[in-house]
């Protein structure tokens, strides 16, 4: 699966939008949309690459593999549901702090085009080494 | 109000590591001493240098690095060119404090980390890492 770069960045200043906005206003329901958005993301449906899609008719220069971003939506979605979780529950640190590190990410990805949600996968795979079993080489 | 200063906080906080990161990325470092057998790469040493990518499929620049580093080593006779799944060999990737992919390392004939780069590398940059990795033409 090849991915259009131009309609991830697209998603991600969208993203980036809509999570700010969510920590200016507090509204668990644009934060619920987010969550959504993300939901689609991981099963290549994401909404705002079909806005893209919809204006945009050029074809891209260059594809990427689709596998990276389709991970880094999945880590947005954990945040986001983390963030839910805090904003639902009264517990207004969660709600910022996982608000702020999805944020983080798609600003990252918007502005610089660095897909920090793609870099911590090794990561989390060096912390969890039994997950899965190996085959060296 | 509390999440305007925290939306704030967070897009300063964005901005100043991107920036960090456009200016480091791929940056060629000096290597701290480990050294690969060719029994750890799978694969026999370059004659006169071998350049080790490590790589995971959740990684946008490592195919573009991967053609940079297959550039240099058709270009360069005598340097091999391996490329490492870091998923399959954690073992190699927490015995090299390897925290990102692409990393590069630029090894010398003996298997010695000479240099080593986080990030896609510049082919110039790796071109002069490998002069630093190759012993001295007699």
């Amino acid at each position: 699966m090849r991915a259009d770069p131009r309609a991830l960045r697209f998603g991600a200043a969208i993203t980036s939008l809509i999570l700010a906005a969510t920590l200016v206003t507090g509204s668990v329901w644009l934060l619920a949309f987010q969550a959504v958005a993300f939901a689609l993301g991981v099963v290549w449906r994401s909404p705002y690459t079909m806005l893209f899609k919809a204006f945009v008719r050029s074809a891209p220069k260059h594809t990427e593999d689709a596998r990276p971003p389709r991970f880094a939506q999945g880590v947005g979605l954990v945040f986001a549901v983390a963030g839910l979780a805090g904003y639902l529950a009264g517990i207004t640190p969660l709600a910022l702090a996982a608000t702020a590190a999805a944020l983080l990410a798609a600003f990252l990805n918007a502005a610089f085009g660095f897909c920090l949600g793609c870099e911590t996968y090794l990561l989390i795979r060096r912390l969890l080494p039994a997950a899965t079993t190996e085959v060296s080489q | 109000m509390t999440g305007f200063w925290v939306a704030l906080a967070t897009l300063a906080l964005a901005t100043t590591i991107g920036v960090i990161r456009l200016r480091r990325d791929g940056r060629v470092r000096d290597g701290d001493g480990d050294r690969l057998s060719a029994a750890d790469l799978g694969s026999v040493l370059g004659e006169r240098a071998t350049l080790v990518q490590f790589s995971t499929a959740f990684c946008q620049p490592c195919r573009a690095t991967r053609r940079v580093l297959a550039d240099v080593s058709a270009l360069v006779p005598g340097v091999a060119h391996v490329e490492i799944d870091a998923e399959s060999r954690l073992d190699l990737v927490r015995r090299l404090g390897i925290m990102r992919t692409p990393t590069v390392l630029v090894l010398d004939p003996a298997g010695a980390v000479v240099k080593k780069a986080a990030g896609q590398p510049r082919k110039a940059d790796v071109l002069v890492a490998l002069a630093a990795a190759m012993p001295e033409e007699r």
